[in-house]
């Protein structure tokens, strides 16, 4: 079968040499050296992920107020937050965000890995390592640049409104978002593509050879032997850009500070929560955002994992 | 390491797990121990605390407090202040705020705006300054900033400054093209379409949301919609005085006189310096911050009193701050020493007053060596003869929100959306009342619309 | 028979090479370069040529002034916060290498009970968002006294589900179990095998989970935001946005040309890294996913 970075985890090879007892020495030791490796990670893992994912659901149900101090209020919280509107039109914009800009980002990531892997391309290393870059910069310095860029008076917009005769403001009401979706792209593209273009590069030859034997030429290839090999990177690829748009909050925050009347504190619910914490003194309420938010998140990737691994036949 | 670390944080945790629920209880409204010790004793107290001396944190945005800490430690050389920049209000609040929640690295004496003070006082983080005999120092500031720090019974700071506001205008360009410094706002409006017509290029008024803004207007037109009671609260965004600035908001932007670049922000800065916007509504700590950040347009500007409704004088406070000791510092009496030497010593007031700063002292509102004195800034106008009549026309009965802090900051997501957009600002006025209002009620108060 | 290198792709006949294809491509190298050129160009520029000069243009050469302006404004706060980073990215990213490499190690090549739920539980939690865990983790570290401190930000740094992943995966196909076993009938104890034989086949894989879990670390910005009052302890991606946020506010100081410069120097690191040890990483993605 071609290989393909897989989603499910991978079987371990048969064991030949299995001792013939059971629940021999070697085998309990065996056991105890598995959970001994993993371990460390685990325990760090439930101290730093499960309590605190426990903690915030323990918070979710008390609500801690000016007046009056905390108590437990059940299920008021989630009440609260299902008939918010501020918190849904977050949770749509971020929607309609993914919806548009990853498959935009994943195609231009496949056509940059397809292209240079095809071995049509002039100095395809120098275009891997120069594609791949932007990943390398912190999201705060990408924001910097793109701000600049965006400024219709001072920068590259401005220049392009002079030469085109009419402007866009790229930080407006209409077209933040794309705006966004712009530096996500940017940022990100690299990295996707690299996932991809690892997976062709593990094709094997033979299925190259029976191609063109067929008499495939190109873009039958593509189609016939690289998408396939490509499906699995490409739930995982997809699977990490759904996990990230949901949590959209680095890019919205720092140009907030130049675009208050845009970018309101609700842009996105992660934005949203933060508000809630650190301004309105409701940290139950965004312990509420949050969870409700991870499990959004969760059941969407849950069900991309489904269908991209069925079609894995 | 990893594994001691591990260890030491399930132990920690551990504890953490049982004292926990003490934690995240609120410490509820102020406690108030009343003070029996005569105020002679507590001022000998703080002199005691500076002679033995010891080390102190103060976080304030002030640009004047770097030379008002170099001259305090001259004079008490057994005391060190570490000065922490804030940056501003926005940040300096969730700071503030973080470190409390954390219950360490609360500074000792920290600035908070007059507006967000309730915020702290209500949940009982900051140190009634009744025991230290404050009480005496009252006489020495104006009636609204004492009211400002005198909540619920206490005395929880002493006053930094205060904030008429005035019409800052650039006499270069008003000049250039004929305009006349607008008495009223109907005038105003008229100007600001005359620059328009005349320069598209240029904004005659220059917001983006800005709601301290928003606030001191309403103040000035008379409108009281947040009215307090304890706990009890009523706000009315549609009164008389909001319906005011929303109808001037409106015109402006309808006539396409309002700037939308974003305030405090370097290209605000640069349009302000090179002319591109022509006025400024402001307190009376602009001067300082036009100066240190707007270079460029030093000896264009010029100030006027603020424009009035109807004629009759009136103004109103924009902003302005206290200093106030959490109640987790671990050096009450020392940060109290230092925070009565701050704000009420000539000597401090003095460097404030040089540095830029607009005294809330009576004495020195009051002396003509600092009403007379020119500005190079402006001209060598002698702008404080403006600014400082106008304390004395503030509309009485202004109150903030207990929350109002968290207020502002939403402002802009109803108001400046509107703005952003050319909508309708009463609409989006109602829709900020709507947000404080169901934010009021969740945070425990009895809150009462219109 | 596994290969560790990378397979060449190319089908049987070498293709030409197409200059329409690479000119195509070609414009998407300027538009990931522009951001970057101009940022160049601007840490090259003083304050007042940052703001009157086109930001395509030259002004001045003024990048020496500026890298010194850099390391010395603010009593030298930029070289303190250059060596926070460091430390968080050593100790963190180092911490959950060690961690993802032994845990992906024992998960690929070892069976154990309950090893069903863990794989479950720690692959739902890829799917928990950080900054959904921040805040709440914010909290409990407030109650151990832990905010405020590097331990806030190196710690939640060290578990990396993405990296035990990316571990598990390779290890599975890195090291055949074979080997695993002849040095069992050896009489070699499991710490041992892993030591002398797993490490040195592991190390495309740790080497690519480092560099990701560095870039994750070094580029962290909403938790350190959260969990850190003290700039003494800020890492250079809020260091730089605190700088930024200086050029606003009441105080504004026109310190523009600190933040282009110091965020230049903030990248050319990570970007030396990557450059250098292309051959590691390259070979640990594909590596990972070879099968028969």
């Amino acid at each position: 079968m071609t290989s393909q970075i897989s989603v499910a985890p991978p079987r371990p090879r048969a064991e030949r040499a299995a001792p013939r007892t059971k629940h021999s020495p070697l085998k309990r030791r065996i056991s105890a050296a598995g959970w001994g490796f993993v371990l460390p990670f685990f325990i760090g893992f439930v101290l730093l992920v499960v309590v605190p994912v426990g903690y915030s659901i323990y918070l979710s149900l008390y609500r801690n107020q000016l007046i009056g101090g905390n108590h437990f209020v059940g299920f008021a919280n989630y009440l609260q937050a299902f008939t918010d509107a501020d918190f849904w039109s977050g949770v749509l914009r971020v929607s309609l965000f993914l919806v548009v800009q990853v498959p935009i980002m994943l195609a231009l990531a496949l056509i940059c890995a397809l292209a240079i892997d095809s071995g049509r391309l002039h100095g395809k290393s120098f275009f891997r390592i120069v594609l791949f870059l932007p990943y390398a910069v912190p999201g705060v310095v990408a924001v910097l640049m793109w701000g600049f860029m965006y400024n219709p008076r001072a920068g590259l917009t401005g220049a392009l409104g002079h030469l085109l005769g009419f402007t866009i403001d790229p930080i407006s009401t209409q077209w933040v978002l794309p705006a966004i979706g712009n530096i996500v792209t940017w940022e990100f593209l690299g990295y996707n593509m690299l996932i991809f273009y690892a997976a062709l590069s593990t094709v094997p030859r033979e299925l190259y050879e029976a191609a063109a034997i067929d008499g495939a030429g190109a873009f039958r290839t593509i189609f016939s032997v690289k998408l396939p090999a490509l499906r699995g990177s490409i739930v995982i690829a997809t699977i990490f850009s759904i996990i990230g748009s949901f949590q959209l909050f680095n890019e919205p925050n720092i140009l907030r500070t130049t675009a208050l009347g845009i970018i309101p504190t609700n842009f996105t619910p992660n934005l949203y929560a933060y508000t809630l914490s650190f301004s309105g003194n409701q940290v139950n309420y965004a312990a509420t955002v949050a969870i409700i938010m991870s499990v959004f998140t969760a059941v969407i990737a849950y069900v991309v994992q489904l269908r991209g691994s069925r079609k894995d036949a | 390491m990893n594994t001691r670390t591990v260890l030491r944080a399930i132990t920690l945790g551990a504890i953490a797990a049982v004292v926990g629920g003490t934690l995240v209880a609120c410490s509820g409204g102020g406690d108030d121990t009343g003070s029996t010790s005569s105020s002679g004793s507590s001022a000998s107290k703080l002199d005691a605390a500076l002679k033995k001396g010891g080390e102190i944190s103060y976080w304030t945005w002030t640009p004047q407090a770097k030379d008002q800490v170099a001259a305090f430690e001259k004079a008490y050389p057994n005391v060190k202040v570490n000065l922490v920049n804030t940056q501003g209000a926005g940040t300096s609040n969730t700071k503030v705020q973080n470190a409390i929640s954390a219950g360490k690295g609360v500074p000792d004496v920290t600035q908070v705006e007059y507006q967000s003070l309730p915020l702290f006082q209500l949940q009982g983080d900051l140190v009634d300054l009744t025991k230290y005999g404050f009480g005496d120092l009252k006489s020495k500031y104006t009636d609204a900033t004492w009211a400002a720090v005198s909540q619920n019974g206490g005395i929880w700071g002493l006053p930094q400054d205060s904030a008429p506001m005035a019409l800052f205008y650039n006499k270069t360009v008003f000049d250039q093209y004929g305009i006349s410094v607008p008495k009223t706002w109907d005038e105003y409006i008229a100007d600001a379409k005359k620059l328009h017509q005349a320069d598209p290029s240029k904004w005659f008024i220059d917001d983006a949301g800005d709601a301290g803004v928003a606030t001191s207007l309403m103040w000035q037109a008379g409108g009281h919609p947040f009215k307090v009671d304890g706990t009890k609260v009523t706000i009315d965004l549609q009164d008389e005085g909001s319906k005011k600035y929303a109808q001037l908001y409106n015109t402006l932007i309808a006539d396409g006189s309002l700037g939308t670049i974003a305030g405090w922000s370097d290209e605000w800065y640069k349009d302000l310096g090179n002319g591109t916007i022509a006025t400024l509504l402001a307190g009376g700590w602009m001067p300082g911050v036009l100066a240190a950040s707007a270079p460029e347009g030093k000896g264009h500007w010029a100030v006027a009193a603020l424009p009035t409704w109807d004629g009759t004088p009136a103004n109103a406070e924009n902003g302005g701050s206290t200093e106030v000791i959490p109640k987790l510092s671990k050096n009450q009496d020392l940060a109290a020493a230092f925070l009565r030497w701050l704000n009420s010593d000539p000597e401090s007031i003095k460097v404030f007053i040089k540095d830029g700063g607009f005294p809330s002292t009576v004495a020195d509102l009051n002396d003509p060596s600092f009403i007379d004195q020119t500005n190079d800034y402006f001209g060598g106008q002698k702008i404080y003869q403006t600014i400082v009549p106008g304390a004395k026309n503030d509309v009485a009965g202004w109150s903030y929100l207990p929350w109002q802090a968290h207020a502002n900051d939403i402002f802009a997501d109803s108001v400046g959306k509107a703005i952003a957009n050319k909508t309708d600002i009463n609409k989006a006025l109602q829709t900020w009342q709507d947000a404080n209002v169901s934010y009021g009620k969740q945070q425990g108060f009895t809150v009462k619309a219109g | 028979m596994t290969e560790l290198t990378r397979r060449m792709p190319q089908a049987p006949h070498r293709p030409r090479r197409s200059v329409v294809l690479t000119i195509v491509m070609a414009l998407l190298l300027v538009y990931t370069l522009v951001p970057l050129a101009w940022l160049v160009i601007s840490a090259t520029k003083s304050n007042s040529d940052l703001v009157n000069t086109f930001g395509f243009a030259f002004g001045h050469f003024n990048l020496f002034a500026n890298v010194a302006d850099v390391f010395t404004y603010e009593g030298g706060v930029y070289g303190r916060w250059l060596i926070n980073t460091l430390i968080y990215v050593v100790v963190g990213a180092g911490a959950a290498t060690v961690l993802a490499t032994l845990g992906g190690y024992g998960l690929a090549k070892y069976d154990f009970p309950g090893k069903k739920a863990v794989f479950a539980i720690i692959l739902g939690a890829i799917a928990v968002p950080g900054t959904a865990l921040a805040v709440p983790t914010f909290l409990l570290f407030s109650k151990v006294g832990l905010t405020n401190t590097m331990w806030a930000v190196i710690l939640p740094s060290a578990i990396s589900p993405f990296g035990l992943y990316l571990m598990w995966v390779f290890a599975s196909d890195a090291i055949p179990t074979e080997l695993m076993e002849a040095a069992r009938v050896d009489g070699s104890g499991e710490l041992r095998t892993f030591r002398t034989i797993s490490l040195r086949l592991l190390v495309p894989g740790i080497v690519t989970v480092a560099l990701f879990a560095i870039v994750a670390t070094w580029n962290n910005y909403f938790l350190p935001l959260i969990m850190l009052n003290d700039p003494k302890l800020y890492p250079l991606t809020l260091g730089l946005q605190q700088w930024n946020a200086e050029t606003v506010g009441v105080g504004a100081k026109p310190v523009f040309s600190l933040v282009t410069t110091g965020s230049l120097l903030a990248v050319i690191p990570i970007v030396a890294a990557f450059l250098l040890l292309q051959r590691y990483w390259q070979s640990g993605l594909s590596a990972g996913s070879v099968k028969q």
